[in-house]
Order: C-alpha cells, then structure tokens, then sequence
C-alpha cells in the first residue's frame, strides 16, 4: 500500500535546491519513482533539464549515486552499471542489493535514445527506465520532439501564417515499449500520484526491465501559469489525451477510468502553444485532436479488455 | 612457461582477453574485429572466463556500456573498428573526460565512403585527440603484449584514462602468425586487482558522475586530464619494464632499428614496420646505413624521444596510413616536424601517405624509399614534401 504518511516521512533522493523551474513536473516524477523502493538506487540521467539543472559543478542534488554520460545513451549506461553490478555481486565484492534506474526526457527516450532503450530492454537488464515525457526539447528551448502533440506550436513547429503548428501526431512510446514484451510498461502522470507510485513499485520489484512513461507538463514550454503543473497533468488524464494503464507480463489493464470524460478543448485551451488553434480557421484541428483521442481510447479500452 | 602458437591476430587478442578475464565486455560485431568477439563469446559459453558480456545494439551503446560499467568499478574491455569507433566518437571523450579505465582494441580498417573492409589507419587517427592512449601493434605477439599492458596503464592511479590498443586490419588480424602467450596464473598476477576509488555501487559514498561544468570549472578538468595523460608516459615505460621482466620481450615507447649509425630512417606505425625491416636487414648487407623507427605509443606522442633519435639523420622519411584532409601531411608526419622543430640543424624529411583502404605496400616500395632519401640527401633539399605514394595518376 502507499500511504501519504509514510512518505512524506522518507528522505528525498532528489535534494531541495536544485534549479528546476517552478513548476517543473520532472522533480516531482523523480521523486515519486524514487519513493517506490527502500533498496539503495543508482540513477543515470540523459543529458536535459532534470540532468543540467540538478548536477551543476561543485553542487549536486542527488543523494544517491549518480551518472550522466551523453543525450542518447542514458539506457545503455544504465545496462553497464547494471552488468558490473551482477558480474561483481558474483564474486562476491558487492553486497547490498541495488535497483537501477535511468531517467530521461521525451527527446532523449522517444528520438535521440530511441535504440538505445530498445536495446537495453531487449537485453533483459534488471532496470527501470523512466521517460518524464514534456513533449518538447525543452533544454535547448522548445523544440519539437516525436512527442509533441498535433497541433502544439513549438519552436521549430512554429504556429505561423501558412502552417498551424505541429503537423504530425505523437508517437506512441508506451505501445512500442510493450510490443518490447518486457515484464513491465506503465504509463503514469503526477497528478494521480498513487497510481503512479503503486506503478514505480511494481517496476522496481520485476526481475528484469521496465518503462514507465510519465507527463510531466513544463510551463515554460507549454505556456501555462507554473502553479497549474498538477491541474493540467490531471486535466491530460481526465479527457483521455493521457490514459492510465498498465502492461503486465503481457496482460493489459487500465488503472484509471474517467468518470466524465472533460473535451480535450477545455485542456487545450488551458496553455498557450495551442493557442493559434483557437483562430476560427483552425478550430477543425481541434476537432482532429479530439478525434484522433477518441480512437486510441477506444483502441486502448479493447487492448484492456474493457 | 609460455606457450607458442600459431593462430590469426584476433585469436591473439581473444586469448589475451581470455586472461585478463575482464568483470564486462561490452561490443557489437564490426569487419574486421568481428572474430574477437566470436572467439571471446565461446570462451564466455564454455564457462572459461567469468565475464559478463553485454551484446549491445551498436558501437555507440558498446561505448557507453563500457562507461556505465567503468563507473561501477568493474574492470571492462570492449573491440572495435573503423565505421564502430566512429560511431563511439561521442562517447570516447565521454570516456577520457570522466576518468574511466577502459581497454579497447581498435582493429585498423579504412572510414566510408567508398566503403572498404582493409587497412589504413584513419580510423583510429581520427580519434586520435579523443583523450585515450593510443598503442599501436606491429603484429600479434605485440598486440597480445600490448593488450595485457593496457590494463595495468589505465587503472594506474595516476593515469585513470582509457587506452586504445590497434592492430592492422586483415594483415595481422587475419594473418597467422606465431605468437607466445604467458601463463594464466601470471597474467592475473600482473594485472593484479582493479581498485576503483569512486565506484557508483559504492552506495554509502554516493558520488556524482558527469556533473555539468560551465567556463568556472571545465578548463581545469582538461587540463587535468591533459596532465594525465603526460603522466602515462612514465607509467607505460614502467609497466613496459615489469611486462618485459615477465614475457623477455622489450617494450620500448619507440622502437629502434638499425639506428645508431643509420643516416636515411624511415618512420612507420604497425605491421609495414615489419616489411621495412627486411628491407633495412638488405639495404645493410648492401653497405647502406639505413635504419627504421616504430613508435608504439602515439599518445602521449613521444616527442622527445624522436627528437633525439632523429637529429642527426640526414634524411627521414615518415609513412603515414591516413590522410589529414587538408592538413600539411599526415597525422604521423605533423607531429614528427613539430618535434625536430627546435633542433637548430634540421634533418630533411618527407611525407608518404601510403596504403589507403588495404592497398599493399611491397619490399620494392619501401626500398625505393630508402633510394629517395639518398637522392634528397644529394641535392640537400625536400622538393615535395608530402607524396601519395603507389596511387595512379
């Protein structure tokens, strides 16, 4: 069970004082993956917001062993820690038990360390990746990645007088992740915090890999008042643009249902890089978006046997 | 005892490997290397080294593996060549940057495009500013030698850096030669244990790894990496004489061939130093004071060892395996003028850039070398310094 109680009460791996926006949901996803174990944690990071703003030399955030090599390669890292951990416990020269975890953006999972995820969990290492997913490259200044929306104005997808935004729609990581088989896949979001812990839990404890993708809205990139992060990740989850569910050694399972199901219209009329489609010529798009979430709900809801 | 044999140059290795019986291995199957890591993976199948291997999806994960795992303390080797090491090119400095005593065997092979299987170095040349010793093998006993060596130089505590290990591409990889190998029992012994100082799985000392550092503090970080890598040249001549005590074999920095008296020398990296010596052991009988110099380590490149060998020599020819695209020369060739630069009386000396993509170089060839130094001696000057040599018009 996850009790509020007893977690509030856990030491943060993740130290106060890093120099994350306000607002950011990258600390909060950390946080909360981290929480799911007691065991000692070594953690990678992809080169992105979470690895820039928490290591800046002679400071460090991370109460926990630490690695940053390059953007793309956050996954293979992790699998070469992971190795010697199991060629060292061998023999003997290491004792504890310890979970291994790498971290990375939308850019460095779902584009630049697309491979290199694919392979690390195709190799079976005894990790958990988890993509905290703000849809953009928001380090290098709100680019477009394979995870930004339809529609969303970024800063290579700019809304313009010809061209209204992002024209193609977003990849589905979590899918290509469980066409992977691997023990676990999950898909989460900050605002429903337990489900998102009771998922870190069980990606932690599966002997072998797992992926949890996690939203994590950014106000800088997706133009919103920083102390709306929570109400818009939760608002993502209630008009299904980001379903909650689960792929368990094979079997899939939703973990949240909406009640009501809230137009996505309401969500995107919320942040400021959907604002052009608001523009009586663009209004179609809105009805495209909301289209193209109808289907893959209903694809999702016959995968979950719903 | 040692032990000879008579196997290709990627079996050399895989024995080599074999011995060191690293914690990790991480590499992807590339042309001409692609032996190494199927001889080592029957060795892990069979249960005779202990190693995990870890059979990444590209050279770039092999290099990032090696990191991850380097950074948990484990001792780790990985193999490579030519397209393999540049895909790795990011993560090589990655690799020297963060400290991390990694040995790589780089198997000589031609960069695309065209796209070609054989020998030049410019591959490895490439990389050749990416942070990591570089020792070049003339053929499989040197290889062999030189891989055990590695260990011992990277995981030294005053060199913490990654060394890169070459070999010509088909010509020894593939080549069957005879080669001796050391016991087991003092293989282990030499390498002894790796002691890493700041390992990831040391979770009661967490440490970062690869924090950020802006204009306040990455200046000093190179340069301490750029001392470093001065420091290894102590270390390699010291591991050097503890290997030769061991295997009776020297292992000189830069080898020296028919030197002492020699007036026309001819400077070469790996396996054409072989063919060069034969034509020095003729040209000899012939009366003519030839000679040859083989740097084994290129990185830290041993300037002052080649200054003083060469001063005095009338005339110097340097060979050079890859092309430096719109560069005065060769990589070999830049670095050699930059040594004798302070000599007040300059020798002459001239550029081949020779054997692109596996083209042969033959005795012949080399002997015509020798004759063009006596001819530029004659006439006291260099008419063109850097020459394609065997290439058609």
């Amino acid at each position: 069970m996850v009790s509020l109680k007893e977690i509030v009460k856990k030491e943060r791996r993740l130290s106060p004082g890093h120099r994350l926006c306000p607002g950011c949901g990258a600390s909060v996803v950390a946080n909360m993956v981290l929480w799911a174990t007691d065991d000692p944690v070594v953690i990678g990071i992809s080169t992105g917001c979470l690895e820039v703003s928490t290591t800046i030399y002679p400071q460090t955030a991370w109460n926990i062993p630490y690695i940053h090599s390059a953007f793309e390669n956050a996954a293979s890292t992790i699998s070469g820690v992971e190795t010697a951990y199991r060629a060292l416990k061998k023999k003997g020269k290491i004792k504890e038990n310890i979970k291994f975890v790498a971290f990375g953006g939308d850019g460095g999972t779902y584009d630049i360390g697309l491979q290199a995820l694919s392979g690390a969990m195709e190799r079976g290492h005894n990790m958990v990746y988890v993509c905290y997913d703000n849809e953009a490259y928001m380090n290098t200044g709100i680019q477009r990645s394979s995870a930004t929306p339809f529609g969303a104005s970024t800063t290579t997808s700019p809304a313009g007088s010809v061209i209204p935004g992002k024209l193609q729609k977003r990849k589905d990581l979590t899918y290509i992740m469980a066409a992977h088989k691997i023990p676990y896949v999950a898909q989460g979001s900050i605002s429903h915090w337990r489900d998102l812990i009771k998922k870190a839990v069980k990606a932690f404890e599966v002997d072998g890999p797992a992926f949890l993708n996690v939203l994590s809205p950014c106000p800088r990139g997706w133009r919103y008042d920083s102390k709306l992060t929570i109400n818009i990740a939760k608002e993502a989850v209630t008009s299904n643009f980001w379903s909650l569910y689960e792929v368990e050694n094979g079997n899939w399972k939703l973990t949240y249902k909406p009640k009501e199901k809230t137009p996505i219209e309401n969500w995107l009329k919320k942040q400021g890089r959907f604002k052009h489609l608001f523009k009586p010529e663009n209004t179609h798009i809105i009805d495209e978006i909301q289209n193209y979430i109808d289907n893959d709900w209903e694809d999702l809801l016959k995968r979950c046997g719903e | 005892m040692a032990k000879k044999h008579a196997e290709v140059g990627t079996t050399a290795v895989a024995m080599a490997m074999r011995q060191i019986n690293p914690d990790v291995l991480a590499a992807y199957p590339v042309t001409p290397q692609t032996a190494i890591v199927q001889t080592f993976s029957q060795y892990v199948a069979d249960g005779k080294v202990d190693t995990e291997f870890i059979t990444v999806e590209s050279e770039h994960s092999a290099m990032s593996a090696c990191v991850g795992a380097a950074a948990a303390g484990a001792r780790v080797m990985t193999a490579t060549a030519s397209a393999g090491l540049a895909l790795m090119w990011e993560i090589l400095s990655v690799a020297s940057g963060l400290r991390m005593p990694i040995t790589m065997v780089n198997v000589n092979r031609a960069l695309s495009a065209p796209i070609n299987i054989h020998c030049d170095h410019s591959d490895s040349m490439g990389a050749r500013d990416s942070g990591w010793i570089q020792i070049y093998s003339e053929n499989s006993q040197e290889v062999y030698d030189n891989v055990i060596q590695a260990i011992r130089i990277s995981e030294n505590e005053e060199v913490r850096l990654p060394v890169m290990v070459m070999m010509d591409g088909f010509i020894i990889s593939h080549g069957i030669e005879e080669f001796e190998t050391l016991e087991d029992e003092d293989v282990k012994d030499f390498i002894g244990e790796n002691k890493p100082k700041y390992s990831l799985l040391d979770v009661k000392e967490p440490v970062t790894h690869g924090p950020l550092q802006l204009f306040d503090y990455y200046f000093e970080t190179k340069r301490q990496q750029a001392d470093a890598i001065y420091k290894a040249r102590s270390v390699i001549e010291e591991v050097g004489r503890q290997y030769e005590k061991l295997s009776g074999r020297s292992q000189p920095i830069i080898e020296k061939y028919f030197t002492d008296d020699a007036e026309y020398i001819v400077v070469v990296l790996s396996s054409t130093a072989g063919t060069a010596k034969s034509v020095v052991k003729e040209l000899r009988k012939e009366g003519l004071k030839v000679g040859l110099i083989k740097p084994r380590i290129f990185r830290p490149f041993p300037y002052f060892e080649l200054e003083e060998v060469l001063k005095n020599m009338k005339a110097i020819a340097v060979l050079d395996r890859s092309c430096s695209f719109g560069a005065q020369g060769g990589p070999l060739y830049i670095e050699i003028r930059s040594a004798l630069y302070e000599l007040v009386q300059k020798p002459l000396i001239k550029n081949y850039i020779y054997g692109l993509g596996g083209r042969d170089i033959s005795l012949e060839n080399i002997r015509s070398i020798y004759s063009d130094l006596e001819e530029i001696a004659k006439i006291g000057k260099v008419e063109k310094p850097v020459s394609y040599f065997g290439v058609r018009k």
